[in-house]
């Protein structure tokens, strides 16, 4: 089956929900999601390249040849994944905003059906600029559900996460613009073909050239991750953001930052992430520790779950600066357990929101008293966002901190440029997680019990639906099979990861090398 | 002469249609003077085809640019200028209309000025197109002027009252100074090369650079002269004014001064560049143009930023913009002026957009120009509301709109002639004008309904051009190969003019 189903599907289904009649909206854009990822399923068994490093679904399809841009397609086994993780997040979104949503129905369906098609295009795109359209038209349907149907403080967070993320990527089209220049010099025509401009910077850019072009591309990705000190547009996006849209800007927009450091900063400009990782190393470290104290001290529930992305993400960015298989395992199964966790968490804090219309934690309190089922779920993503062994979130965020930890330059096979104390410092950060996240659900679901009168006209019952349950029970379950069976998805990624980090094995010993010449030379 | 006059049919077509425009508008019989504007639109699209047919001229039937970069040029100038018809259409005599129509007194043509309006702007379209055809200083000036006179009086003709007045005079008496200096930078070139021939000064200029190097008067002749037409363009020093003239003057006739005198400069400095070296510039030409990049789009967008009222905030934009056309045109003859001539045209389109939404409004007979009066414009009208997404989303630089294909083209084309700092410039400014294109982009969808609700304006074109350029802007980004295949074929011939 071809990929383009992927885009095609909810794109089409996007418009057919704008002009379809109010009453069928919801309807539409649940079988049209659900419809999606059975597609994604039959394309993932299909796929012929889980156990090795290629590419595979490649698809041409021709736009503007004579600036190198056309709509050609790929995936790797991590792709894929998260192309798996999209399909899986977003019928989660639309049925879980059956209630929530009550006003001008089809547009918002539409909008999220045009925020799928975007996302699934930045994971499958073979051509650079292709990819950038993609990554850049996320932010158009996240601008107007936040701005559309988020809270009070909607209009300034809309704006501040657009900005922000424009910004950063406009920087980042001028250092890929640079690329494709370089390469359409030697090969004597315009090409954004990925694969090609990988393999063609990777060797042919000068160090210098390669630095800048990292610094480039770390403009965009760093703002969408986010990065330590880029980071405080999403506190506010996430907290004004409608349900739905803080499931999917945490589930998967996130993820599109360390994709886009997976997938281009790691492989196109080795020399230059050599020269960078104790500084980017050290900013991923004190995201994870400040965004830890941060959500210590919040009232706000959905504020204080946002924050945690920021200190999640950090274990993230850390694992894939490791520049070892460990590392960037860990770092990509993060993405994926965070992306069902995270989103799970502001599921939970929605329905609890849909009932009471507070997010605050001293107004609620002691919730086992008349929910039990929702804080059996809730005891229960708390422990896996704050990685108990067992549950999903260890497994990642251990293979992280291993990874940083062995990244030392002594290392035989996989020398890096991190080491033990990053490790030891972004370990706090478990700690710290299980400190506000404990403090959370103590609060929240333990305690007397405390809370504004329930609304009357939410239709829904004292506790959860069925229908809540029935999106909170998969994403339980596959954050169980990831705890217990990781190992399955890990060898997948082996390959890919491998193939990523080829080149740093030769060139982490002569940095380190130069590193020493340089002290040398300061010091004598 | 016969041979240069083959060149020109599609200009002397227009200049006999303006005569014709001038004439029926002052027709007794209201259906004739309603047709005049499409009669306009019509000349003008069958003009743009005749020019484009231009490109296969024989050298000496064509000016000192190549015949098909020239040819292409005119075409697009004649295409969008008959956009502009139909968006004006319903601008000039509305209460004269009006009155006639109830009854209320007989058409006097004394009081019409329709036909006029539309022969000037027939006459300024022409102006632009001969700018392009040039073959020397006289010719350039001359064609420089052409477009440049109609518009003083259009801007006044456009809006009856102080504001268009205001805006006509503060217009005219720049513009007059504009064009001094570049007269004046002219008047050098020809006393340090003596010769008006833009073919011979090109050889002298070329010469002397290789021998002894070019002399000051020449080279400050040339600066003087690339200033002066940075008037047209709006480019900065010169920018002050069009943030005012643009208030000023009605939308459409705004719409209008955004886009052929900017393309007249556009070409002029074609022209000139090319006159001083194409390929291999004087420095001081490159670091002025360079200077004139930064300063026009930084302060363009530094403009627009703040501004409440609609069409000074698209003033603001237009003049960012020019910032980056001046980039493609320093990136050189062949990929950097292919990229320049499809920026103009795309330029030309989203510009004539968010101001034929702005002509297609009124509230009690006036005209509509702030932001907030543009809240919650879908609803009303749902298909102006989208139109001005699209088109602020295309100047944006959005993708996939047409404006973000226009703009990567741009950037490549002058990374590749080693550009790089302007480009990221050209960045960091594309992520400021997001700001205020943002809130054009939210404003109709999001914003709150204007205390009092707007109204469409009688004439219905201004209102169907800015649907057809809203739909376009989306759908030609997905078929624009050809386009601009042939554009760089037409640009590239440039080149081979130069090395030969």
């Amino acid at each position: 089956m071809s990929p383009l189903l992927l885009i095609l599907i909810p794109l089409l289904s996007a418009v057919s929900v704008a002009f379809a009649p109010r009453g069928v909206a919801f309807r539409v854009a649940t079988i049209s999601t659900l419809v999606t990822l059975a597609v994604s399923l039959i394309i993932a068994s299909d796929f012929g390249h889980w156990y090795d490093d290629g590419f595979g679904l490649v698809t041409e399809l021709s736009w503007l040849p004579s600036i190198g841009a056309s709509f050609d397609m790929h995936a790797d086994a991590p792709a894929m994944w998260l192309v798996l993780l999209s399909t899986v997040l977003m019928p989660v979104c639309v049925i879980g905003s059956k209630t929530a949503i009550k006003e001008r129905v089809r547009e918002y369906y539409a909008w999220l059906l045009v925020l799928e098609a975007a996302m699934l295009g930045v994971f499958l795109a073979k051509n650079l600029l292709f990819f950038y359209v993609a990554f850049e038209f996320t932010l158009v349907p996240m601008y107007f559900l936040i701005a559309g149907w988020g809270g009070s403080n909607r209009a300034s967070a809309s704006i501040k996460f657009f900005l922000y993320t424009f910004t950063g990527s406009m920087l980042t089209l001028a250092g890929l613009a640079y690329v494709a220049w370089r390469f359409a010099d030697a090969s004597g025509g315009w090409s954004f073909d990925i694969p090609a401009l990988t393999a063609f910077a990777s060797v042919d850019l000068s160090a210098t050239e390669q630095f800048w072009v990292m610094m480039a591309m770390l403009a965009g990705f760093a703002v969408k991750v986010p990065l330590f000190p880029v980071h405080t547009w999403l506190p506010l996006a996430h907290t004004e953001a409608p349900t739905a849209g803080s499931v999917v800007l945490a589930g998967v927009l996130l993820k599109l930052g360390t994709y886009g450091l997976f997938r281009f900063v790691l492989p196109m400009t080795p020399v230059g992430v050599v020269e960078a990782v104790p500084a980017i190393g050290a900013l991923a470290t004190i995201g994870v520790v400040y965004g830890a104290l941060i959500c210590w001290v919040q009232e706000d529930v959905k504020k204080l779950v946002a924050y945690s992305s920021v200190s999640h993400l950090g274990f993230c960015v850390l694992g894939l600066f490791a520049l070892n298989p460990s590392g960037l395992q860990g770092s990509i199964l993060y993405m994926i357990n965070h992306g069902l966790s995270t989103g799970a968490l502001f599921l939970l804090i929605g329905m609890v929101y849909e009932r009471y219309h507070t997010r605050d934690m001293n107004r609620l309190g002691g919730l086992v008293a008349n929910m039990p089922i929702w804080s059996a779920f809730m005891v229960f993503f708390v422990l896996s966002s704050l990685a108990v062994p067992g549950l999903n979130g260890f497994v990642s965020e251990f293979l992280c901190l291993i990874g940083a930890f062995s990244a030392t330059p002594d290392n035989a096979q996989w020398p890096g440029l991190l080491g033990p104390w990053y490790a030891v410092f972004a370990g706090t950060g478990m700690i710290l997680a299980a400190m506000y996240l404990l403090y959370l659900t103590g609060r929240l679901v333990w305690g007397p019990y405390r809370a504004p009168p329930a609304d009357k006209n939410s239709g829904l019952p004292t506790d959860l639906s069925s229908r809540e349950i029935g999106l909170l029970l998969p994403l339980a379950l596959m954050c169980v099979w990831l705890g217990v069976q990781p190992s399955g998805l890990m060898r997948t990624l082996e390959p890919s990861v491998e193939r990523t980090l080829a080149a740093y094995p030769e060139l982490v010993p002569t940095q380190v090398e130069s590193m020493a010449v340089l002290e040398e030379v300061n010091g004598g | 002469m016969v041979d240069r006059l083959d060149g020109l049919v599609p200009e002397m077509m227009l200049l006999a249609l303006a005569v014709v425009v001038a004439v029926l508008g002052l027709s007794k019989a209201s259906s004739i003077r309603r047709m005049v504007p499409l009669l306009t639109a019509g000349g003008l699209f069958v003009a743009a085809w005749l020019a484009w047919g231009g490109k296969d001229l024989p050298p000496e039937s064509a000016g000192f640019l190549a015949p098909s970069l020239a040819a292409s040029l005119r075409s697009m100038i004649a295409g969008v200028g008959g956009v502009l018809a139909l968006v004006a259409s319903g601008t000039v005599d509305r209460r004269l209309e009006h009155d006639v129509e109830s009854g209320r007194m007989p058409f006097e043509p004394l009081r019409a000025s329709r036909g006029e309006f539309y022969a000037f702007m027939l006459l300024s379209i022409t102006g632009a197109m001969l700018v392009a055809s040039a073959s020397d200083l006289i010719w350039l000036f001359l064609a420089l002027e052409l477009t440049s006179l109609p518009t003083y009086v259009m801007v006044v003709m456009g809006r009856a009252g102080r504001r268009g007045a205001e805006a006509s005079v503060k217009y005219f008496f720049l513009g007059a100074m504009a064009t001094a200096m570049f007269l004046y930078g002219f008047a050098l070139v020809y006393g340090g090369t003596g010769s008006m021939q833009l073919a011979d000064i090109a050889e002298i200029v070329a010469s002397r650079r290789n021998l002894e190097g070019l002399d000051m008067v020449t080279t400050a002749g040339f600066l003087l002269a690339l200033l002066g037409v940075g008037y047209k363009l709006a480019a900065a020093p010169l920018h002050l004014y069009a943030m005012d003239v643009y208030e000023g003057a009605s939308a459409s006739v705004t719409a209008f001064l955004g886009f052929v005198p900017k393309a007249a400069g556009t070409i002029a400095f074609m022209v000139l560049l090319q006159t001083a070296g194409g390929e291999s510039l004087p420095a001081m030409v490159v670091t002025l143009i360079w200077m004139l990049a930064v300063l026009t789009m930084s302060l363009g967008n530094m403009a627009a930023l703040q501004q409440t009222n609609a069409k000074r905030l698209f003033g603001g934009s237009s003049i960012a913009h020019s910032g980056y056309l001046l980039i493609g045109l320093l990136a050189g003859p062949g990929e950097g002026w292919a990229a320049t001539t499809f920026y103009l045209l795309v330029y030309g389109l989203m510009n004539t957009g968010v101001f034929a939404v702005l002509a297609a409004l009124e509230r009690r007979g006036s005209e509509v120009e702030q932001v907030s009066d543009l809240g919650a414009l879908r609803h009303r009208h749902p298909a102006l509301g989208w139109s001005l997404v699209a088109c602020s989303g295309s100047l944006m630089g959005f993708p996939p709109l047409l404006g973000f294909v226009a703009k990567v083209w741009l950037f490549l084309a002058a990374v590749q002639s080693g550009h790089i700092a302007l480009v990221v410039i050209a960045a960091i400014n594309s992520a400021a004008g997001a700001w205020y294109y943002l809130r054009m982009m939210g404003m109709p969808l999001l914003g709150a309904e204007p205390s009092e609700p707007v109204e469409a304006a009688p004439s219905p074109w201004p209102a169907r051009a800015a649907m057809a350029i809203g739909v376009l802007l989306l759908v030609v980004p997905f078929f624009a190969d050809d386009l601009m295949v042939q554009t760089r074929e037409a640009a590239a011939a440039a080149v081979m003019v130069l090395g030969s």
